[in-house]
């Protein structure tokens, strides 16, 4: 039933919620009030109106007081609108004529005095009947898709969601700001609990990801800019120069071993050197070098071009521009990952001072089998063997005066593995681990923790390391067992620090370009932290892995699988279905000012030239797709040509004046 | 009060786990054990900080007098959730000290059987003939 009819028939349902609104507001009498309203057909009321037989009875009332609009004076909107609405819908009306009253939240729950809060649910349920006689009867709106998606970031996240989307059946675009995918993963040397080899375990996935017929790899390159809406996003990606031509390379690397400019390794945590012309590792995915032009001697001095000299095939390519390509997707999915916190900021550790503080990330790479020294652990400062060793954890974590103030959750069970494993290597070897609490939550975890401990006899201590000095060879670490209330101190060959991690860097111009929010600690901002915790507030935009918050490698997995789901049971449809409790604008009114268009957060509307009996005329256009129906336009428009539907100005006037009778 | 990990320390971790049998990192410090314990009131320092210093190797543990006054009621070791039996970890550093002929007494000697005899609870002579020190 479609009903804009001038003479409404209205029912009111009035909901006891047990006692948490009758016990404070006479629902009986307020339906009594509501009755002798103009244009109120009924009202009722019931002790639960959510629940099934609540529901029901709804329906049926619809049915036979031929009731054409309906009010639920309950909780909030933001619990049981959609579930009142669906009622409604299924008994024959029109979803948008089904408005609530609340009077919980708003009411019963803040006052105290029955008498008060009786009257006060009163004006409450009166203002929303004012509010739903003048509903119009709404369709919702339908959004085409383009059934594409990117995926931002190529660390383990980004493979998984991309791979998933692909398998979908859909064509992905994995974005990637280094020449090679992998991320993080591929530094690590093995992996809590089980520990696997991280590389064993991510190049496979690296290789499907590079040949799977729907996945189109874009490395070396970064998000330029980014309009449109859900399901129709246009991505503009900046291609960085590689200098090398790809479609031509071998991946022999004579170029890189012959090149003579010679450069601390990011891959390596700066613990060997690389080359100017690279690939990061030798598993990497495309295996392609590009050159450093920063360190390059040709770029930098004019001289070399050995590289060209010795590439057979000539791929090297000293004149590459930047490219942009410009792509249309309908779904993104944010997998931009983490760094660690610099170690530089930890100055009572003498982080970035002294060579034998290391970073967790750097003795990854001491204990990786393809790393620097092939798996030996080694004091960076001389290269001899380490015998004792300090683990520092809650490094720049859980540290609210100075630096971050959140749990970076993977550092307790990367510190066991680093203790374990040290062990392993070193049987003879003392391990030493500071912590103020040991956060093992996960599958397996709190047993790999004791393994650590039983087994491997690292010793756990309780409490903050204060400060960490050089001794002649040694580093001395001064700690505190808060069990035993001793100061204690420890002369070790090498101290790992497990620093805190923070989003990657770029993740704020990249959050602008995107128009989704990010929290207090710069991770991104989910739409809701229980129910939609994959999700962006900007929708068709979707989060994976540790960009969202720090995590672990099986959270960051099923993380991008949810996301990957999303995406897919959004594109499973042919059109996207928006509410249509929008902004409207009336075009007889609109003088085209523009105010509202700079105003817009979401850019939903733009300045539109038509010509009208001869004449150009200038006004505002509204992309429906984008509107998020916030108002600001409707509040700004000083013709009042900018209305909000179903809630508009003449309604407001109504619902206010009986709220002051 | 610093405490530096020492060569001694290591070594009296390691004779306390040979005697015990006990893996003494096993121990999360819950405190079930000194919070279960009946003779804890007497004691120098509770039975948790007693495995603690073990566990940390600080020869200080030696110098107090709980492993004395634990009465061997097994409490403890029936009620650690990480199945530690304390209650022989107690055993080991008496065991210790003995056999650094510390806190010996010639029970056989006049002035013992003369003046502490009246004084020594009954526990402790049934303790010493479970030892076979009688």
């Amino acid at each position: 039933m479609d009903s804009n009819s001038s003479s409404p028939r209205v029912g009111v349902f009035v909901c006891h919620c047990g006692s948490n609104i009758a016990g404070t507001v006479d629902v009986e009498k307020v339906a009594q009030e509501i009755s002798k309203m103009e244009g109120v057909a009924y009202a009722g009321t019931y002790i639960y109106m959510c629940s099934d037989p609540g529901q029901k009875l709804m329906r049926e009332t619809i049915e036979k007081e031929k009731l054409d609009r309906v009010v639920v004076a309950a909780c909030s909107p933001t619990l049981h609108e959609k579930t009142f609405q669906i009622n409604s819908k299924n008994a024959g009306l029109n979803p948008y004529q089904c408005e609530i009253a609340n009077i919980r939240e708003h009411c019963s729950w803040v006052h105290e005095d029955n008498k008060k809060a009786t009257e006060k649910a009163i004006k409450i349920t009166k203002s929303i009947v004012e509010k739903v006689k003048e509903d119009k009867s709404l369709t919702d709106i339908e959004v085409p898709i383009t059934k594409k998606a990117i995926v931002i970031g190529g660390g383990v996240s980004g493979i998984q969601a991309a791979l998933d989307i692909a398998n979908g059946g859909y064509k992905t675009y994995l974005i990637e700001k280094d020449s090679s995918i992998g991320g993080k993963m591929a530094k690590l040397s093995e992996t809590f609990p089980t520990l696997d080899c991280s590389q064993c375990i991510l190049t496979p996935k690296m290789v499907e990801a590079s040949n799977h017929p729907n996945i189109e790899l874009m490395t070396y390159s970064e998000v330029e800019s980014v309009s449109g809406y859900v399901g129709n996003f246009k991505v503009k990606i900046k291609k960085k120069p590689t200098s090398v031509n790809w479609d031509l390379c071998t991946g022999c690397g004579d170029c890189y071993n012959k090149c003579p400019a010679k450069v601390p390794s990011e891959f390596q945590e700066g613990l060997s050197k690389r080359a100017a012309i690279y690939i990061p590792f030798p598993q990497a995915v495309p295996n392609k070098p590009v050159i450093d032009r920063e360190n390059c001697l040709y770029y930098q001095k004019g001289i070399c071009k050995i590289c060209e000299k010795v590439c057979k095939i000539g791929a090297i390519d000293f004149d590459m521009k930047e490219d942009i390509v410009e792509i249309d997707t309908g779904a993104i999915v944010v997998a931009t990952g983490y760094r660690e916190y610099p170690l530089e900021n930890l100055t009572e550790y003498g982080g970035g001072k002294y060579p034998n503080v290391i970073s967790g990330l750097k003795f990854e790479r001491l204990l990786s089998a393809s790393g620097p020294t092939g798996g030996q652990i080694i004091r960076p400062s001389d290269g001899k063997s380490v015998k004792d060793i300090v683990f520092v954890q809650c490094a720049g974590s859980r540290d609210i005066e100075e630096h971050k103030p959140y749990c970076s959750k993977i550092c307790c069970m990367y510190t066991a593995k680093h203790a374990m494993l040290f062990k392993h290597k070193v049987h003879d070897g003392n391990a030493y681990v500071f912590y103020i609490d040991v956060r093992t939550a996960g599958k397996d975890y709190e047993e790999f923790y004791y393994r650590t401990t039983e087994e491997d006899h690292a010793l756990y201590t309780r409490g903050k390391v204060s400060k960490i000095f050089e001794d002649g060879e040694k580093v001395v670490v001064w700690g505190v067992d808060t069990l035993t209330g001793k100061k204690v101190e420890i002369k070790a060959d090498l101290a790992v620090l497990a620093m805190a991690i923070e989003p990657s860097v770029g993740i704020k111009e990249l959050q602008q370009k995107l128009k989704i929010s990010i929290d207090e600690n710069g991770f991104l901002k989910e739409a809701h932290p229980k129910l939609r915790p994959v999700e962006s507030m900007t929708s068709g935009i979707f989060f994976a892995g540790a960009a969202q918050g720090p995590k672990d490698i099986p959270e960051s997995v099923s993380q991008a699988g949810a996301a990957a789901s999303k995406v897919l049971s959004m594109f499973s449809s042919n059109m996207l279905h928006k509410e249509p409790l929008i902004c409207e604008i009336d075009e007889d009114v609109c003088s085209g000012c523009g105010v509202c268009i700079a105003l817009c957060p979401y850019k939903a509307l733009e300045a539109e030239i038509t010509t009208k009996e001869g004449k150009e005329v200038k006004r505002s256009k509204l992309n429906e797709a984008l509107c998020q129906g916030c108002g600001t336009c409707s509040s700004a428009c000083p013709s009042g040509a900018a209305t909000m539907r179903n809630d508009e100005t003449k309604n407001m006037f109504k619902m206010i004046e009986v709220i002051l009778e | 009060m610093v405490f530096t990990v020492s060569e001694k320390g290591l070594e009296l971790r390691k004779t306390v786990e040979e005697i015990s049998g006990e893996n003494i990192f096993k121990c999360y410090q819950c405190g079930k054990c000194s919070a279960t314990c009946p003779v804890v009131d007497s004691m120098d320092m509770a039975p948790n900080k007693v495995i603690r210093l073990v566990q940390t190797g600080d020869v200080e543990v030696l110098n107090q007098n709980t492993f004395w006054v634990c009465a061997a009621c097994f409490t403890c070791s029936a009620r650690c959730p990480r199945s530690v039996d304390i209650a022989k970890i107690m055993e080991g550093l008496r065991n210790v000290k003995l056999r650094n002929k510390q806190d010996f007494i010639n029970i056989y000697s006049k002035e013992f059987i003369e003046k502490l005899i009246e004084e020594i609870p009954q526990m402790a002579i049934v303790s010493a003939i479970k030892k076979g020190v009688w």
